[in-house]
Order: structure tokens, then sequence, then C-alpha cells
């Protein structure tokens, strides 16, 4: 197998001028108004293109796309349960590369993708997210981060941020809402040694095409994690779903990056950020939280920031080796 | 030409999934199945047997990673035993409701807690309404023969159904018995290769596991329900295709010693064989004891079942497992249910036994056929035994 | 809606992107009504929307489909020329 770089020759950038004009991901789906996840997914299949199959973990992309009689995918796709998107597209990938080998079916190019929710990923679906990155299946796992349960009525899950409101963190006189720190799952799946990690936000799209052509190139297991605003849970305007999406970044509360076979590299340096405050007062999730409250989430963004730029290498030009742990 | 070897019931497994060239292997180790998929790995890693083998990272990726290989069109196989089944469950519905294919072989052991790895059916009672067609076998060429028959049957297009193979735990799977070992060629005049008839293909794009909306699960369950009806003569003909090709007959409830039988014995599994022992005991007595032994579980074989025990007295059916609801064992429960609209219904006692390895002996079956017509002689309410309990 | 014997294997839906039909639109309050004098042809309003309302003509312009408009309004906050408005929907 030829490194991750070597594949990346053929790699072409996405240009806004022209963009793929397809969309395997078809309209008439069921999403809420301004929903920010399924147009970061319709970016993700707009990317991929129609030589695609697609496994889903329930959670509401599932359920806006494939409610019977009525689909909205023009490509193959599959959902089992919750918990297994990355267990079942191990499963279809396998399938694949041995019936090629045995002569059963056709060689052709075609992409396995896995797209489940924070829940889905974070929570029920780690372990078999985890052991799919182990065992090295040629496949694409995307996260859309939509930060809490909002399926099932917005509750919270190991990726709501601190100090957000859900349904099962609510603030009271002795919560400040979800009291933990949002779980970093591109870490976490950066720390298996797969070729391919990448954070994404719709709001950046040609950023988040490329990447998940990038993921599509590189041969084994790559792992998306976009952020994906929901209107309805955050409880914000639906027209403000691009601006959340891009204030985020702006904020360094989620920054862009690749780690390509272990080296992380920083997709945009956020160098006058603005304050988090501006993203969180968009949001009427965050609406109890004090000034000393967005002061503590301003420092742990700072430090964290500071954390990343060194594991790219960027902190006061030194070098910094780019895998965790090392 | 077939081969009659000595060899290990796990390992013969191995060799009928291997000579079914199977196309996936998907399976997290657990006692006692191990040395089935410990096999197989080794002969994929040999290049005796063109597969992937995926050692996933639980029971539940198992499945979940069959239904993916089965929705792509490969040929798919897998096997668990107790716990495994316990956590693959939520899985094991959905296989069938996608209308997967796959065949699992489930070396049968009993539940937690206390935790045993010891065999009984505790894990079979718990799968039983999944909507998989199930089988048991009695011995190790049965072992053998009905992983052939699984795929055969699962992906007959009138079929398309998941099938688990039941044997029990180390009783079966770990012991070595004199097994013909078929040959590649006999096997492919047997078993087609398999085409799937709808499969995860960018040529032809399908929507499969949609959400399933009040206006159709209904719908969606009935035909499901009525598949696995429909598969009752495809079960039987490839049971009787298979006896063609091989000299070797399979029904779906066997019958020993039981003409002129007052009172029949109910096994299903491997302790079928003791049973036959005890029978030929007794009927040297002079009693007039019989055995039933149950080789087809789901779709339940009613008919066949009512046509085995017809006239007879008194039934003693052996569970091996409780069923935890207040009134014995599972057979039991199925069995009292399946006579309730005949005229004449024979006494029935129910007794639990072999819990978790636990060994049932000629005589305990002695005194099961003894118990139950003493027990109808007292007048006693139907009821159940637990066999050899200490007080 | 089909009796159990009309329904495809398992469950499955063979028509790919029959949401097509349904008709989105229907749950829009505004709508958003694009000033062509203004338009840049950036396409942001097209990559933007969440619903796939947005297609390039001949022109290079790009023009709604209210049969999928759900009037989220994010292309018209989106729009760098400031070329949509969002106009109250008439009953």
């Amino acid at each position: 197998m030829s490194s991750a770089t070597e594949q990346l020759k053929k790699f072409k950038t996405f240009s806004p001028k022209k963009l793929p004009l397809e969309e395997p991901l078809a309209p008439g789906h069921r999403a809420c108004q301004g929903c920010g996840e399924v147009l970061a997914l319709r970016q993700v299949m707009k990317a991929l293109g129609n030589e695609v199959i697609v496994v889903s973990a329930t959670g509401c992309m599932e359920i806006i796309s494939s409610a019977y009689p009525q689909s909205a995918w023009r490509v193959p796709w599959l959902h089992v349960a919750f918990e297994n998107a990355a267990a079942v597209a191990s499963g279809v990938e396998s399938a694949y590369k041995v019936m090629v080998r045995k002569g059963k079916i056709p060689k052709k190019k075609v992409t396995f993708l896995a797209i489940a929710g924070d829940g889905g990923t974070a929570d029920i679906g780690l372990q078999s997210l985890s052991g799919a990155l182990e065992r090295g299946h040629d496949f694409i796992y995307v996260c859309l981060d939509n930060e809490a349960y909002m399926n099932t009525g917005i509750q919270r899950s190991s990726s709501t941020p601190y100090g957000a409101m859900t349904t099962t963190s609510p603030p009271g006189k002795k919560s400040i809402g979800q009291h933990t720190w949002k779980k970093n799952m591109a870490a976490i799946a950066a720390a298996h040694d797969i070729p391919y990690v990448a954070t994404a936000s719709p709001a950046y799209y040609v950023d988040l095409m490329n990447k998940v052509k990038k993921a599509s190139l590189i041969e084994g297991p790559a792992y998306l994690h976009i952020f994906s605003p929901c209107p309805t849970g955050w409880r914000c305007a639906p027209h403000d779903s691009i601006q959340t999406a891009r204030l985020v970044v702006q904020t360094r509360i989620f920054p862009l990056y690749e780690v390509i076979e272990g080296r992380w590299k920083l997709s945009r340096k956020i160098s006058k950020p603005k304050p988090v405050s501006k993203y969180l007062k968009l949001q009427q999730r965050f609406r109890h939280l004090t000034e000393k409250d967005i002061a503590f989430i301003q420092a742990r963004v700072d430090k964290e920031y500071e954390e990343l730029l060194a594991r790219c290498g960027l902190q006061e030009g030194k070098e910094v080796p780019g895998k965790i742990g090392t | 030409m077939a081969k009659r070897i000595g060899i290990e019931v796990s390992l013969a497994v191995s060799e009928a999934v291997k000579l079914a060239d199977v196309d996936v292997i998907a399976a997290y180790p657990i006692t006692p199945q191990t040395h089935i998929v410990e096999h197989l790995s080794e002969l994929v890693a040999d290049g005796e047997l063109d597969a992937e083998f995926i050692p996933v990272e639980s029971e539940h990726s198992a499945m979940s990673t069959c239904c993916g290989s089965a929705a792509a069109g490969a040929r798919t196989f897998t096997a668990t035993s107790s716990q495994g089944l316990a956590l693959m469950l939520e899985i094991c519905y959905i296989a069938p409701a996608l209308r997967l294919p796959i065949v699992m072989a489930v070396a049968n052991r009993s539940l937690s807690a206390p935790i045993s790895i010891w065999n009984d059916h505790s894990d079979l009672m718990a799968s039983r309404d999944t909507g998989w067609i199930q089988t048991v076998a009695e011995n190790g060429q049965e072992a053998f023969d009905l992983i052939l028959h699984a795929f055969r049957v699962a992906e007959d297009h009138r079929v398309l159904l998941p099938v688990i193979v039941n044997m029990d735990g180390f009783t079966l799977t770990h012991v070595i018995e004199p097994i013909e070992i078929l040959s590649q060629e006999e096997v492919a005049r047997y078993l087609p290769p398999y085409s799937a008839r709808m499969r995860l293909d960018t040529a032809k794009p399908v929507t499969m596991g949609p959400v399933g909306v009040p206006e159709v699960y209904t719908e969606a369950k009935k035909a499901q329900d009525e598949a696995l009806k429909a598969a009752r003569p495809v079960i039987l003909e490839a049971w009787e295709e298979f006896g063609k090709h091989f000299g070797r007959y399979y029904k779906p409830v066997e019958t020993y010693c039981t003409e002129g039988a007052e009172t029949l014995l109910i096994t299903m599994g491997s302790i079928g064989e003791t049973a036959m022992s005890a029978v030929d005991a007794m009927r040297s007595q002079g009693k007039k004891v019989g055995l039933v032994r149950l080789r087809l579980w789901r779709p339940f074989p009613f008919t066949e079942f009512l046509e085995a025990v017809k006239g007879v007295k008194y039934l003693a059916v052996v569970d091996r497992a409780l069923g935890l609801n207040g009134a014995g064992g599972p057979l039991a429960t199925e069995i009292k249910a399946a006579l309730y609209d005949e005229e004449e219904r024979p006494y029935i006692w129910n007794y639990v036994a072999g819990l978790a390895g636990r060994d049932v002996t000629v005589e305990n079956f002695v005194e099961m056929a003894d118990g139950v017509e003493a027990a109808a002689a007292d007048n006693l309410k139907s009821d159940y035994t637990i066999i050899n309990v200490r007080e | 809606m089909v009796s159990w014997k009309e329904l495809e294997l398992g469950c499955t839906i063979v028509e790919p992107g029959s949401s097509s039909k349904l008709k989105t639109g229907d749950w829009r309050s505004q709508r958003p009504v694009t000033d062509y004098e203004k338009c840049v042809k950036c396409g942001m309003c097209y990559i933007f929307c969440p619903d796939m309302v947005y297609k390039p003509n001949k022109m290079g312009f790009f023009q709604a489909d209210y049969y999928y408009c759900k009037g989220c309004g994010i292309c018209a906050r989106e729009c760098p020329a400031e070329a949509i408005t969002m106009v109250e929907e008439k009953v």
C-alpha cells in the first residue's frame, strides 16, 4: 500500500465555481428548516458522487431520509441499527473485497461511507467505530455532530458542549447545564493511527468537500468529524445555521484541521479569534450562562487551541511531534 | 468422494463452512464456540478458504458486520454462544426482517448469572422468537450436515431468511466423532452458488432498512411472518434432497420406539442419544415408552409434532432451560400450546434437566418416564420438576 | 399504501430518490425572492441550501424551486450581495 501522501497526489481540489451538480441525496427529505446536519450531509454526498454505498446509523439523518415509501437516497443505502454503522460498513466493505477477488462481481471503485450522529459515534457507537478503525477497513466514517440526541428530543451526549442546556442537562439551582467538556472524538479517532482524520464545518464547504474527497482517495479508514448546527435543538434561528457553523470556527471553539498519517495540520489558522460569547449568544441553549461561565469557556478554548497548535508544530516555531502521547 | 474421519465436531462444522465456500466470516471468541472460528481462521490463513475473516470486537458487531456483508450479496457465516448470542440479540431481530440469509452456528450454553460456560439451552430459548429458522443437531454428523442444509435453505429465493444451527456446547462441539466429510464436488451438487435477489449495488440503488411508519410496519411484519411459514416446505425439500444425494434423511421431528407407546419423552439436542438408551432399557423391561426428538425448532413443526404424539397418554417434556416465568421450561410451554386444540390431549409433566452441563443420565430419563405416569395416577395438576436439584 | 404481499423484500425501497415527490414547500411561511439585478451568481444560496432548492440556469443565475423550499432563510442571510429577501407566503 502506498502512503496516504502518495495517494493524495491524485487529489484535485474542488472549485467553488465548478461544484458537482449531482445530488446523491435527493430533495424532499424531512429535515427541519435550516438543518445544518442535512446540509453537511448534502455537501459530503456531492463530494463523493454516485459510486458510493452508504451505511447509516439510526438518527436524524436516517429518519428524515428514509420514511417508507419515500427515500432521499439515490445511492445504495443500508440502515441496521443505532450503534453499529461502522460494523455494518465493515461487512459491506469486506464483502465487496472478497466478491471482487473471487470474480463474483466486477471490479470498480466504490466508496464505503458510514454516517452517524454524535450519540451514535461518541457514545453508543464508540466501540464498533473503534473496532472498525483498528481493523483497517477501507471506508469513510462521518460523524455529523449536532451535539446532542436531537432525534429523541434533545438529550445530552458526551459531545454536548460545556454549559449547554439539553432536556437531560437542564440548568438549575445546582447545575450549569452540561457540566462536562465535549469529548474530543477526532483526537480519539486519530489515536487509532488511521491514515486520515479531519474536522470540517459546512460553512467552509470547499474545505469540507476537499476533505471528503481526500478521505475517499486514501486507502484505509478515514474519520471526519463535521460540525452540524441544529436550530431546533440549539434554539437558534434556522437562518443562522451557517453563521453558527462559521462562528464556531472563527472563535476557535471548533478548529478545522487534518491528521494525515499522524501528522497534525491546521486547515485554517485563526489569528484574530472572535470572542466565544459571539458564538454562544446566537443560541438559546447557552442563554443562562453568566459572564463568569463564558470566561471559563473562553479560557478552556484558548488552552485547547494552544495545544492544537502544538500538535500541529506551530507553537513558538517549535517542531512538536504530531501524535498524541508521543 | 466423501471421507469418514475421526474429527472434533467444531472442526467438522468449520469444514462444512469451508465446503460451502463462504465469503465472509465475522466472529468474536466465546467458549464453547471458539474452536469453530479458530479453525476457520486457520483455513483462511492457509489459503484453503478464500474468505474475509473479520475478527470483530464484539458479538454485536459480529452480527452487524454479517448484516452488512449479506446485504452486499456475500455468503456469510458467524458462530457464537450464550452471552455472545444475548449481546447480538438486538441485531438478530433485524437480520431476518431485512431478509438477510446469514448462517450462524450456536454452541449452546447457559446464560449468566451465575456465569457458566457449560451447556444447556438458555441461549437457544432467548433467541427463539427472533425470526430465524432454527435447527438443532443431535450428533456431529448432523451438525456438519445441518450447516450445508442451512445455507441451502437460507439462500433459496423462496426463503431468504437467516438460519441458526444449534449444537450443544462441549457435549457436542468438543467431542471427537467419526464424521463423513463430503467432497467439494458433492457439496457443489447440493448447494448452488449464492446469488442475492437484492443487494447493495451502485448500478441499482436500493434503500434497505427504511423507517417503518405506522402505515407499513404491520404489513412488513406480516410479510416476514409469512416468509417464515413459507420456509417450511423448502426446509423439508432441502432435507429430502440431502437424503437423495448423500443417503442421510432428516425430518423435522424424529421418533424412536413410538409404536404402541403410552409415554413419550420429548427432547432436543444431544441428550436424545442418552434418551434412546433409556428407552431401550425401559422397552426391554416391557414399559411402553418411546421418544420424540425435535430437529426443527423454528418454524415450529406443529403438524409433524402432533402426528408424532398422536394417541399417547403421557408426555415427559425435557427442557434444558428454565423459563423463569413460574411455569417451568419454554419447550413445555410451547408444546402445551401446540396441543391446545387437540381433542385428546396427553397428560404432560415438564422436567427441567441438564442445566449448565449437569449430566442427564439414563436413570434420569427412566425417572421422568415413571414420574409422568405416577403424577397422572395421583391426579396432580400438570406442573414441572427440576431434576437432580439438591433440596 | 401497499398490501403486505406487494412489499419488496425486507420492506426495501427500490425507487432511488423517491422523496423528491414530497412537497416540503408546504412547510414554508416565508419565501426567498432573488433580485437578479443584485445577484452576483456566486452560488452561496445554492451550496448553503439544506433542501437543494437552488439550481443554476443557462445564464448562470440561481433559481429557486419552491416545491422544496421550507423557507429557512439561510440563502437570504448568506447572500453576500443581499439580493435575496424573505417575503411572507400568501395563503
